[in-house]
C-alpha cells in the first residue's frame, strides 16, 4: 500500500469565523455529553422515579398525614340544647368554630359511645340545673384538654358578661415565628434535601462506575476530550436535576393544599442547592472510585444517603439528638443544608444565614474530590 | 515519509507476569499491519500501549512523528481506536451514539450519519445500542473509530463473535478503509483473517514478537512442508511407518487419530505413491503449509482459534 495518509480528508472542514477547533469542540463535546447524560437519565425509568417521583410523593403523603397532626381541631357533638353555647353568635360563633366542630343530636347514649369509640372528642348536654356537662376521652389528651379549656372559657365568658361589668383582666395572645409549627415548613427543606442528596450522589457514582465498566472512559482518553468538559457537564446535568427538584417540590408544596408560606429571601434555596449538589456529588464520586460495578455503587450510595437523611433532619426534626449523634449530624453536608434551607424558605432567613453554608458545602467538595482524585481509577 | 509507528523496546510488566517483553516494531503509514498470537500472548496489552492508553515501563513509542505519552489531543484526532468490548453510552441509539462520537472530533451530524450508512446500519439507527447483534455493535464500534477519518486505525480482534458472513462483511470494510490511504493495525487471533488482510503481520507469543512479514513470505520461509491425510483404516499405522521409511520419504509427523492417518513431509512425491500403490488414497486430501503452520512452529503452542 503506497497511498498517501495525507490524502484522507477530514469529516468536516471548520468553518470560515468560527472560533478556533480546539475552542469550538470543547463546548460541542460539553453540550454533547451532558445531552447524553440527560437522555440516559429520561430513559432510564427508574432513576426517573426515585429521583423526581419517589421524594415527590413523601412530601405529598407526610404533607398530607401531618396536615391536621398539631392543630387542636376538635370534634364535639351537643345533645339537646345548650344555652350558653346556643347563645354564641355572629364573630365569636366563627371563631368558636375554628376550634370546635360542633354538630347537634338528640340521643345521648350513641353520642357517648361515638365518643369512647374515639369518633368524637367529647360530648357537651346542659344538665337539669343548668350545668355544662362535658363527656371526653383521655385517649387524646390534648384534644380532650383543648375541648374542656375552650367550653370552659365560654362558660365564664358568659358568667362575667352576665355581671354586666367589664372584665377586669384580659389576655391578649398572639404567635410568634408565622407557622412554625405547621409540618409542611420544615418537611419540605427536609425532604427536598434528601431528594437533592439521592439525585446527585446515585448520578455521580452510577455515572463513574457505569462508564468505567463500559470503557467509556477510556474511549473518552483515546478523543480529544478534556477532562474539564466531561465533570462539567456532570456537575451542569446534576444541578440541572436538582433545579428541577426544587422547582417540583416548591410548587407542590405552595399550593393551597399543602400550604407553604415562602418568606423573605426564599430564592437563596437556588445557589444552596446549586453548593449543595456538588457537595453531594463529592461524595458519589468517592463512592464510584471505590466501588468496581454498579451494583456495589448503588449499594454504597444507599448506605451513605439514608443515615445521612435521617441525621440531618430529613424526615423528622433532629431536636432530641444526643450529643454525640449531634456532632456527627453536623459533619454532613445534607444537615446544613436542610437547616439553611429551612431558614430561607419559612423562617425570614437572608443572605448571611446561607452564605457561610454555601461555603462549608463547596470546602466540604473540595475535600472530597481530593481524596476520591487520589483513589480515582480510569480502568477497573 | 514519517513512519505511522515506530516503537522500540516496549515492556510491560504486571506483578509477576511479563506481558510484553521487548517489543520492537515499525508499521509504514498506508499499511495494512496484524499482530498475531494466542490469547495472552500480550496483544491487547501492545496494542494499548500504541494507542497510548498505557504507558510502558520502558520504551520509546512515535504515531505518526509524535509521542502519544503524555496524552497529545492533537494526535488523538488523527487516530481512530475500537476496542475488544465496544464502549457505548448507555440509553443511546446507534445513531445518537456515533453522533455523540462525531461531536468529539467537530464532525457534524450528517457526516456522522453517513459514516453509519457506509458500515450498513442505516435501517438499525434507531435501535438501541444494547439490543444490537453482535456484528451490528462492532461494526457501529468501527464506525465510530473512524467517524472522524483518522489516518491510523487501531482494531482490536474486530471479528471474534461474529458469524462467517457478518466477519466477511468486515473484511470488505477493513479492506476499504485501508484502500483509502489509512493505515490499519488489527490483532486477531484468526490466522485466516490476518492471511487474507495483512500486508505484513508479526506472530507474538509470551510478550514477544517471534517474526514479522508479509503472510505468503513467513509461509514460505517455513519449510516446504506438505501435510498429507487419507481415510483412517486403509494402512496401519506401522507398516505405513516402514513403508515410507523404506521409500526414504521422510516425514516429519505421522498420526492416525482414528478418522484420518496423517503426516506432514517435504518429500510428497514419494509419500503419495507408497499410498497409491498400497490402495489406500480414499479421502485424500493434499495441502500446502499456511499461517497456522508458520504459527505452531514458531509458538509450538496449539493453535486455539
Amino acid at each position: 500500500m503506497t497511498a498517501e495518509p495525507t490524502t484522507v480528508a477530514p469529516a468536516q472542514a471548520p468553518a470560515p469565523g468560527s472560533p478556533p477547533p480546539a475552542e469550538r469542540e470543547r463546548v460541542s463535546a460539553f453540550a454533547s455529553l451532558s445531552r447524553v447524560m440527560i437522555v440516559a437519565f429520561v430513559r432510564d425509568r427508574s432513576a426517573l422515579f426515585f429521583v423526581l417521583l419517589f421524594p415527590l410523593m413523601f412530601l405529598m403523603l407526610f404533607g398530607t398525614l401531618l396536615k391536621g397532626a398539631s392543630s387542636p381541631h376538635a370534634k364535639v357533638e351537643q345533645v339537646g340544647a345548650v344555652r350558653v353555647l346556643d347563645s354564641v353568635q355572629g364573630e365569636a360563633r366563627a371563631g368558636l368554630e375554628q376550634v370546635l366542630t360542633i354538630t347537634k343530636g338528640d340521643d345521648e347514649a350513641a353520642a357517648l359511645e361515638k365518643v369512647r369509640k374515639g369518633d368524637l372528642d367529647a360530648m357537651i348536654k346542659e344538665g337539669p340545673d343548668g350545668k355544662v356537662v362535658v363527656r371526653y376521652s383521655a385517649a387524646d389528651q390534648v384534644r380532650s384538654g383543648s375541648v374542656q379549656g375552650i367550653v370552659n372559657s365560654v362558660v365564664q365568658q358568659a358568667n362575667q358578661a352576665a355581671t354586666g361589668k367589664p372584665p377586669a383582666f384580659v389576655m391578649e395572645s398572639s404567635q410568634v415565628e408565622d407557622g412554625s409549627l405547621k409540618p409542611i415548613q420544615f418537611l419540605t427543606p427536609g425532604l427536598l434535601g434528601w431528594a437533592v442528596a439521592t439525585g446527585a450522589v446515585f448520578g455521580a457514582a452510577l455515572t463513574l462506575v457505569g462508564w468505567r465498566q463500559k470503557k467509556v472512559l477510556r474511549r473518552l482518553r483515546l478523543a480529544p476530550v478534556s477532562a474539564g468538559s466531561v465533570i462539567a457537564s456532570r456537575v451542569a446535568v446534576s444541578v440541572l436535576t436538582a433545579l428541577v427538584q426544587t422547582a417540583v417540590f416548591l410548587v407542590v408544596a405552595t399550593t393551597p393544599f399543602f400550604g407553604l408560606k415562602l418568606t423573605g429571601d426564599w430564592w437563596l434555596i437556588v445557589p444552596l442547592v446549586v453548593c449543595a449538589t456538588v457537595a453531594f456529588m463529592s461524595i458519589g464520586l468517592l463512592a464510584g472510585s471505590i466501588a468496581k460495578t454498579e451494583e456495589a455503587a448503588n449499594g454504597i450510595s444507599q448506605i451513605i444517603v439514608l443515615p445521612m437523611s435521617f441525621l440531618s433532619g430529613s424526615f423528622f426534626p433532629t431536636d432530641g439528638m444526643p450529643g454525640w449523634l449531634e456532632a456527627i449530624s453536623q459533619a454532613l453536608p445534607l444537615r446544613h443544608l436542610v437547616t439553611a434551607s429551612q431558614s430561607v424558605l419559612s423562617r425570614g432567613g437572608g443572605v448571611m444565614d446561607a452564605l457561610p453554608t454555601m461555603g462549608g458545602l463547596l470546602l466540604f467538595a473540595a475535600v472530597m474530590t481530593g481524596i476520591s482524585w487520589k483513589l480515582f481509577r480510569w480502568e477497573d | 515519509m514519517t513512519a505511522a509507528i515506530s516503537a522500540d523496546g516496549i515492556r510491560q510488566r504486571y506483578g509477576d507476569v511479563q506481558a510484553v517483553d521487548g517489543v520492537s516494531l515499525t508499521v509504514e503509514a498506508g499499511e495494512f499491519y496484524g499482530i498475531l498470537g494466542p490469547n495472552g500472548a500480550g496483544k491487547t496489552t501492545t496494542l494499548e500501549i500504541l494507542e497510548g492508553i498505557r504507558k510502558p515501563d520502558e520504551g520509546r513509542i512515535e504515531l505518526l512523528g509524535l509521542a502519544p505519552w503524555p496524552r497529545n489531543p492533537k494526535l488523538l484526532r488523527r487516530i481512530g481506536v475500537q476496542f475488544q468490548a465496544s464502549a457505548f453510552f448507555n440509553r443511546l441509539t446507534a445513531r445518537e451514539t456515533i453522533r455523540t462520537f462525531g461531536s468529539f472530533y467537530g464532525v457534524g451530524p450528517k457526516a456522522a450519519d453517513a459514516m453509519l450508512e457506509r458500515v450498513g446500519l442505516t435501517e438499525s439507527a434507531g435501535v438501541m445500542t444494547d439490543k444490537m447483534s453482535g456484528g451490528q455493535a462492532q461494526r457501529l464500534s468501527i464506525a465510530c473509530a473512524l467517524v472522524h477519518g483518522p489516518e491510523l486505525v487501531f482494531l482490536d480482534e474486530p471479528t471474534t463473535g461474529l458469524d462467517p458472513q457478518a466477519r466477511r462483511n468486515l473484511w470488505d470494510l477493513l479492506r476499504d478503509i485501508n484502500a483509502e490511504g489509512r493505515t490499519v493495525v488489527l490483532t486477531t487471533h484468526y490466522l485466516d483473517e490476518a492471511e487474507v488482510l495483512c500486508d505484513r503481520v508479526s506472530v507474538m507469543d509470551r510478550g514477544r514478537i517471534l517474526r514479522t512479514g508479509a503472510p505468503a513470505a513467513l509461509i514460505r520461509e517455513i519449510d516446504d512442508t506438505v501435510r498429507i491425510s487419507v481415510e483412517s483404516g486403509q494402512l496401519p499405522i506401522d507398516t505405513a511407518r516402514e513403508l515410507l521409511t523404506a521409500a526414504g520419504a521422510e516425514t516429519t509427523s505421522l498420526e492416525d487419530d482414528g478418522v484420518s492417518l496423517s503426516l506432514s513431509t517435504r518429500l510428497p512425491a514419494p509419500v503419495l505413491s507408497v499410498l497409491a500403490d498400497r490402495g489406500a488414497l480414499r479421502g485424500l486430501e493434499v495441502r500446502g503449509a499456511t499461517l497456522e503452520d508458520v504459527f505452531l512452529q514458531l509458538t509450538g503452542r496449539e493453535y486455539r482459534a
